[in-house]
């Protein structure tokens, strides 16, 4: 009877700590975001004033000057790899909820998420063979394709979740009234799905806007304004990095800086797109 | 006169009663389904681009690139060892870090937590998986290394130093480095595919363990972990295929050295990191397609990794539970 005890204690003693385990787990799992947050706001608040969003980098030496360059150029290779990842990502988007087969659906969301598991850089391979060859140089539109690239399985499935989401009494009463499904399709499921389908883009621009490893070879950075596609463009990551491994103090500081600017950047569309929707598309930030 | 507007008004009814516009059902059919097929169409066209580039090498140093060690770029001899030994490496510590770390978030978001704490934890998550890698790597240069340098590695030294594994100088940037920060890295995306997959372990497992009289713990471990095994394995190896293919933190921490060595302290080189750092001063074609081919090793492995993942936890867990893997 004595030893049944004991080994009753005992058992409840090994849950007790097992679950105090799992409660450390989860403090140190949330532990990273806040080391990263709290030194990026230390080391990077300090430099951030107005000249680092309204001038250039100055040359090597020299102290002072800003990103300008590379958070508009951040803007502009957004823009592009939008030009091709939303077109392409709401279409498809819309063929696996309205129109595939079980099975074709099934292998197409397969291949989006194995597409979402190739690595960025490999992205940078691919657009460098497909523009910067060609084009004989870096560009702005090599960039713009690597990252467009890396949006279409994303926007591919938020779009298909969204979409699905759309009762299907719409589709029939549309139908019904003789609307041929196209128009059904982009005028009464797409335009209810709408705010969705936006978010969706959102977050994978959120996404794809800290991506560094497939702009070093295609968008190649600048240390000057870009006022042709066809040229090289800074960009934010880009920037970032190349100042971090830099051997100066003051480039250091920017490199902070612009982290800074970068992580609000995303961190306001994440938080912001999840407020508004309440955890609806949650995991699709990364 | 009354006979000419009935027969208008019955071209016009028939007019109106004909299937307004097949040709455009049709078309806007084929183009979603061309839109989505681009993601196949990506895969051929990254797998062939990948060939492609790299054809001179593989004509050149065939499979022998994947065993040799040397890389020499002035004397063009290209061996890829070095380099799969740094990302297997980096990958493994990363894995050993944040399995535990990430599953052990799971069970107790999903069987311990009070559920005014669940939301606030998956959020942070979810938010660490937002930071950009640059980020990761800026922090671990100048936070985290110099922290390594100072404190833990000597103290790992002082305590582990028998094993060949701590010892040799301590440079701040090395494999050790990097498997920490891919940990930090991959620990949301195990975190929330194992909530995912523990969720979906149905609660009358539980309910029959708890009746039984078993504890927490007792429930965890045998109604809960034990039968959502297979869908927790395929966590992992999706945490192994982001690892493999981390590129910017693994190339600022990692030291960037093509070297083989048996301490964790000492610097190495990775597969993504080297394409990262050369590509764009490779000044010859062998050099140039050396890379490809490096790029291809990647690809084949995270594409193998990936598919291995998905069938695991989607066999385990249905199809809804990959859309939080993304």
């Amino acid at each position: 009877m004595d030893t049944s005890k004991a080994y009753h204690t005992w058992r409840k003693l090994k849950s007790l700590a097992m679950s105090g385990a799992s409660f450390g787990c989860a403090l140190l799992a949330i532990a990273p975001l806040g080391f990263v947050l709290f030194y990026l706001i230390k080391a990077g608040a300090g430099s951030l004033d107005w000249r680092f969003f309204t001038h250039l980098p100055t040359p090597v030496g020299e102290v002072g000057g800003g990103m300008a360059n590379a958070i508009v150029g951040t803007l502009v290779l957004l823009g592009l790899a939008s030009l091709i990842g939303v077109p392409v990502g709401v279409l498809g988007g819309i063929y696996l909820a309205e129109y595939g087969a079980e099975r074709v659906n099934w292998w197409i969301r397969f291949g989006a998420d194995i597409l979402n598991g190739v690595p960025s850089i490999v992205w940078g391979i691919v657009a460098y063979t497909l523009v910067v060859i060609p084009m004989k140089g870096f560009s702005a539109y090599a960039g713009g394709v690597a990252l467009g690239f890396m949006m279409i399985p994303l926007i591919t499935r938020t779009t298909e979740e969204v979409l699905l989401l759309v009762p299907n009494g719409y589709r029939e009463a549309a139908l019904a009234l003789g609307i041929p499904r196209w128009k059904m399709i982009i005028r009464i499921v797409a335009k209810t799905a709408l705010k969705g389908i936006i978010t969706g883009v959102l977050l994978a621009q959120a996404r794809i806007a800290g991506e560094t490893a497939p702009l070093l070879f295609t968008a190649f950075g600048n240390r000057f304004w870009t006022h042709n596609l066809k040229d090289p463009i800074a960009a934010l990551p880009l920037q970032i990095f190349t100042y971090a491994i830099s051997p100066y103090d003051d480039w250091h500081r920017q490199a902070w800086a612009g982290a800074l600017v970068l992580i609000l950047m995303i961190l306001f569309v994440n938080i912001g797109v999840r407020a508004l929707t309440r955890g609806k598309l949650s995991g699709v930030g990364r | 006169m009354t006979s000419a507007a009935v027969s208008e008004l019955s071209v016009e009814g028939k007019v109106r009663l004909a299937p307004p516009s097949r040709v455009f059902d049709r078309a806007f059919k084929w183009l979603t389904l061309g839109m989505a097929l681009s993601v196949a169409v990506l895969m051929i066209l990254v797998g062939i681009g990948l060939y492609h580039g790299s054809r001179l090498a593989l004509d050149k140093f065939g499979l022998h690139f994947l065993a040799t060690s040397t890389w020499d770029p002035v004397r063009e001899e290209f061996g890829a060892l070095p380099f799969i030994f740094g990302t297997v490496a980096s990958s493994l510590i990363a894995l050993i870090i944040a399995v535990p770390l990430g599953v052990g978030t799971a069970v107790y978001l999903t069987e311990l937590a009070p559920p005014r704490l669940r939301q606030p934890i998956v959020t942070v998550v979810e938010m660490l998986a937002a930071v950009p890698s640059v980020i990761f790597g800026l922090w671990g240069i100048f936070v985290m290394i110099p922290w390594l340098r100072a404190h833990l590695f000597p103290w790992l030294q002082k305590c582990l130093g028998f094993l060949p594994l701590f010892q040799g100088p301590i440079y701040g940037v090395s494999m050790l480095a990097a498997g920490i920060v891919i940990a930090i890295m991959i620990l949301p995306i195990i975190t929330s595919v194992s909530r995912e997959i523990l969720r979906s372990v149905p609660d009358l497992q539980r309910e029959a363990a708890y009746g039984l009289g078993a504890t927490h713990w007792e429930v965890t471990r045998i109604a809960v972990l034990s039968y959502a095994k297979r869908g927790l394995f395929g966590a992992v190896i999706l945490g192994l295929g982001r690892a493999l293919g981390e590129t910017m933190a693994v190339t600022m921490v990692i030291g960037n050295r093509p070297e083989i060595a048996a301490s964790l302290f000492a610097p190495g080189y990775s597969l993504a990191s080297v394409i990262a750092n050369e590509f764009a001063e490779a000044t010859t074609d062998l050099y140039l397609s050396a890379l490809f081919e490096i790029g291809l090793v990647l690809f084949a492995v995270t594409i193998v990794t990936n598919i291995l993942a998905q069938l695991l936890i989607v066999t385990m867990a249905g199809p809804k539970t990959s859309r939080a893997v993304q």
